[in-house]
């Protein structure tokens, strides 16, 4: 029996503005965060960090913080088990260094004490004696053949004998004939591209509370985008049952990607182990910056034919990214994005993953797409300029849609591309005149998006409200899309729905809030625990009135006959089943789970003007405005802010945000004076435009909106820079040192 | 090493508490006095989600000694809504306009937005903008905080 | 029947073309039935794949029927921030 509708498409409650559930909370302070959490008589940990980009561990002597007041335990590498192998050993290596120290800010030791202020002396009582070596930080230089090795036998099956052991996987793709394509073009642009890397920015640095017993039993509450990946990748690290340590996740302050990972916590619950009492740690800024995710950085070689009247004949691109001292730099997405946009004829596509001496890399926003993005799209608009073709009715010429081949192989499902790029020829930013010294761009970009694994829990109370219980952490507003989602599936008010997002112990594994997934995935299982919900209601209801359940239908939040011939019931309201359900059959729950795998890919385009000071290099952003497919937005404001943040982001990471390493290979700027992320005054308004091309895959049509928007920034404002300035630049950020030097270098 | 014994006033309430010389105003509010609103982002004055008044001028909490309150007024974003629970307009209009995302920088956001308003009654857009300068935000690219500050300040001129 | 295109960094693994034919019913008997006619997948496909069909990314949906579908890629593994 189906009680709903399979479809939906006449809305109740999707598509209004509700306060957020969790607004009370957030704005008067009570919301706890990671570094809120305390546990009686806990004790406070703080991690030793290699000062060297790369060294050798010789020795290492805690005699004299263990001898300090008030110190508890003392752990490194020697308290983790041995034997791991693959992501498993990589993520234990990254969170306590073994034989060598891979990069500045490299855990090597922790302490753990009565008080903060003694761990922190502690720390700086630990001896290590290190033996440096040379380092490398720089992708090109890294794969040189006179570059340090960080490591040997790191690279996998696809990368061909005679490379650089740092080059860990090569990636190729594509299709048709390369040279008859490129003979066909009118105009061939050929130039390399480079990107720096930034770090995601959550403004609350990882902070958890360990309690682990020598029975393996253990607690971990901790600021995370996913607390079954942080079981797991715990439990392996530190040789547990995962089902014996239940991780609670706090309120958390941002991720972006950055929180779906490992840092400190299995260096917190290994010291709780040793100390056998519950420990807290919290990272400083400069901790995070140095140790924590930041993304990969990019250099990426590009040649693009175009016909004169805007027809992209063919694309080839090298992209080579490096993402620390491990595997894992996001090289296929950074290629399978940047053309994405396009259905182009003949196609290559080359990738390396190379390893320095920088720390892991973590996912950030659509990790790498943004690094292709700026390339490909910088690259065409170029051919745009030289050739005097309009930026978006070239990209209109050659969009993706439905039953296009995508760069990356397979044919694309219902898409929204063209609509986007409809609505910014149609928005009146683009037609606006420009001032004196500014310049327009355009840009597209793409995500995937995500399904995962996902389990949801929905149970009725007595008084007919309903409680939901999801496993996917509420970073930017989703218990509202899931309790908007509830209530429309039940037809029940708002306000009668309470969205909670449970601990590990509560719930099967939940993949974290990433890859757009949270609103799309536990969205889903929302609805079909309501549907599921709403079939139990109308048994209990036929049940009373003595009729079959098939001849009753829930619709308004009442079990109804379904037609006259089913009889004559007035309408059974969920609170007057709710009440007496103890009586009629016991508690009624819904439940759902599985590997939704219908998620689909969101397409952007974005439009700026930026302003340049030709005299100091200085670049104003002066307006902003965000098309994006949606498929179907739950709670608009909150769409609306996934597209502001995403391109607040973007801009940061084209104009001022970057890792800066100097000749020591250490990080010179960790802190956020010297790494500066846009600030109120750095930005304009940002204006959005929400495009609903229905997804086919979820029963309300929702696309994830979280990851797109930081893709078309980063092209976007170089082309208006080109714009503006008649120069172009092909590196980031465009600092005004760099924007002012290459005006000047033009004359 | 010996505790300093400091007597203070947090939100209109005489408080008392015990700390080591090094500790900062935000420590002491969140360790010693347990008012958690105020956040750690960066211990360096940089990001102002530590924002607290003291004597009624906007500091960055983590730039103070917990010492430094001796005798004085501190005010944080647990005293901006009235007792009973009543909430200040920017409070209602942080939850109305989505101007939060995570939520992390609000209680710091909240505290130095009040402060503009206590002496610019009418600030415009770009005056916001600059005041708000000091107080990151990573989730919302600022937009939907703004507009907030602007319709809060404007329900207040009214009701003024 | 089911057609598999495989991205170029595979083809070299599997006698360097560009789609295979294997018989399969579902995404288990397709992977394993690749790797049966063509033992140079095993490290790449141990190594995590995507697997789109109709442009659908279904990895992790092993037990998804090949019945009716039209075109199968396999992609390099994908994640998400």
């Amino acid at each position: 029996m189906m009680a709903l509708d399979d479809r939906k498409t006449n809305f109740k409650y999707i598509g209004t503005r509700p306060d957020r559930p969790d607004g009370l909370d957030k704005v008067t302070g009570r919301a706890r965060y990671g570094a809120d959490i305390q546990a009686p008589g806990m004790l406070h940990g703080a991690i030793v960090r290699s000062p060297h980009a790369h060294a050798r561990i010789l020795k290492i002597d805690a005699s004299k913080a263990l001898a300090l007041k008030g110190v508890k335990a003392v752990v490194t590498r020697a308290d983790f088990p041995t034997g791991l192998t693959g992501e498993d050993w990589n993520l234990q290596e990254n969170v306590m260094a073994g034989e060598k120290a891979l990069y500045d800010g490299h855990a090597v030791a922790a302490v753990a004490a009565s008080s903060a202020l003694i761990a922190r002396d502690a720390a700086k009582l630990v001896e290590v004696e290190y033996e440096p070596l040379p380092h490398v930080t720089d992708v090109d230089a890294a794969m040189r053949p006179d570059a340090p090795v960080i490591r040997e036998g790191a690279a996998d099956y696809s990368v061909p004998e005679g490379m650089h052991p740092n080059v860990v996987r090569r990636i190729e793709f594509g299709r048709g004939d390369m040279d008859a394509a490129f003979a066909e073009a009118d105009e061939v642009l050929e130039a390399t591209y480079r990107t720096e890397a930034t770090h995601q920015g959550y403004i609350e640095p990882h902070a958890c509370l360990a309690q682990l017993g020598a029975d393996g039993k253990g607690e971990l509450w901790c600021c995370t985008q996913g607390h079954w990946f942080v079981r797991r990748m715990c439990a392996s690290v530190l040789g547990l049952d995962a089902s014996q340590l239940r991780v609670t996740p706090s309120e958390i302050g941002g991720g972006f990607g950055g929180k779906t990972t490992i840092f400190i916590d299995p260096v917190a619950l290994a010291l709780s182990r040793k100390a056998g009492r519950p420990v807290k740690i919290v990272m400083s800024r400069s901790e995070v910056l140095r140790a924590t995710g930041p993304t990969a950085s990019a250099s990426m070689d590009i040649k693009l034919g175009m016909k004169r009247d805007g027809t992209i004949t063919a694309a080839q691109g090298t992209f080579r990214l490096q993402g620390g001292a491990f595997p894992g730099a996001p090289t296929a997405e950074t290629m399978q994005c940047a053309f994405a946009c396009y259905e182009i004829p003949a196609i290559l596509e080359i990738g390396y993953d190379v390893i320095t001496n920088r720390p892991k890399q973590a996912a950030y926003r659509a990790p790498g797409a943004p690094m292709g993005a700026f390339a490909a799209e910088s690259a065409i608009d170029e051919l745009c300029r030289r050739m005097g073709l309009d930026p978006l009715e070239v990209r209109l010429k050659n969009a993706v849609k439905e039953g296009s081949k995508s760069s990356y192989g397979p044919t694309y499902p219902r898409i929204g591309l063209v609509e986007t790029l409809e609505a910014a020829k149609a928005h009146p930013h683009y037609s606006a005149p420009l001032g004196p010294n500014q310049g327009r761009g355009v840009a597209s970009g793409y995500w995937f998006n995500w399904g995962g694994e996902t389990s949801v829990s929905m149970a009725v109370s007595e008084d007919g409200t309903v409680q939901v219980s999801v496993g996917t952490p509420d970073i930017g507003g989703s218990r509202a899309s899931m309790s908007l989602m509830a209530a429309e599936a039940l037809g029940i008010p708002y306000e009668n729905v309470r969205c909670n997002v449970v601990d590990t112990g509560a719930l099967g594994v939940n993949e974290p809030t990433h890859g757009s997934r949270a609103t799309y995935a536990s969205g889903l299982a929302t609805i079909e625990a309501a549907r599921e919900i709403a079939g139990k209601l109308c048994q209990r209801a036929a049940d009373k009135w003595g009729i079959d359940a098939e001849a009753v239908i829930w619709e308004d939040g009442c079990a109804k006959p379904s037609g006259p011939n089913a009889g004559d019931f007035p309408p059974m309201p969920i609170a007057e089943i709710a009440a007496e359900m103890g009586q009629t059959g016991g508690p009624i729950s819904g439940h759902f789970e599985a590997t939704p795998n219908g998620h689909g890919g969101s397409f952007g385009t974005h439009i700026v003007d930026i302003e340049v000071d030709p005299e100091t290099g200085r670049t104003t952003v002066v307006r902003y405005t965000v098309v994006q497919d949606a498929g179907k937005a739950i709670h608009p404001a909150y769409v609306e802010g996934q597209f502001q943040g995403g391109a607040a982001q973007g801009i940061g990471w084209a104009l001022n945000e970057e890792y800066i390493y100097g000749t020591d290979g250490r990080l010179q700027n960790p802190v956020f004076l010297d790494y500066r992320v846009p600030v109120a005054s750095d930005l304009p308004m940002i204006d959005t435009v929400i495009v609903e091309v229905p997804n086919p895959g979820h029963p309300y049509g929702v696309r994830g909106v979280g990851e797109t928007g930081i893709t078309p920034p980063l092209p976007a404002i170089a082309n208006a820079v080109a714009g503006a300035t008649g120069v172009r630049l092909r590196q980031l950020p465009m600092t005004p040192p760099r924007i002012l030097a290459a005006i000047q270098a033009n004359g | 090493m010996s505790m300093m014994h400091v007597n203070t006033t947090v939100n209109g309430d005489e408080v008392e508490f015990l700390c080591d010389s090094r500790e900062t105003l935000l420590d002491a509010l969140r360790d010693r006095l347990g008012q958690m609103g105020a956040k750690e982002g960066c211990g360096t004055g940089d990001c102002g989600a530590c924002s607290v008044t003291l004597d009624g001028r906007l500091v960055c909490s983590c730039l103070v000694l917990a010492a430094e309150a001796e005798g004085r007024q501190v005010g944080t974003v647990e005293g901006m809504a009235e007792d009973g629970g009543t909430l200040h307009p920017l409070q209602r209009k942080f939850i109305e306009h989505a101007a939060l995302q995570c939520g992390i920088c609000t209680p710091g956001i909240l505290v130095a937005a009040k402060a503009l308003l206590e002496q610019n009654p009418d600030p415009s857009e770009t005056e916001i903008r600059y005041w708000l300068a000091g107080n990151l935000c990573r989730c919302t690219g600022y937009d939907k905080i703004v507009r907030a500050v602007l319709d809060a300040a404007a329900e207040m001129r009214e009701d003024a | 029947m089911v057609e598999v295109n495989l991205w170029s960094g595979l083809r070299p693994l599997a006698d360097g073309k560009d789609c295979v034919e294997v018989e399969a019913t579902t995404v288990r008997d397709m992977l394993s039935a690749l790797v049966d006619a063509y033992p140079g997948l095993k490290p790449a496909i141990d190594a995590g794949v995507s697997i789109a069909m109709d442009g659908r990314i279904v990895t992790g949906g092993l037990n998804e029927t090949l019945d009716g579908v039209q075109e199968v890629y396999l992609l390099q593994r994908l994640k998400g921030g």
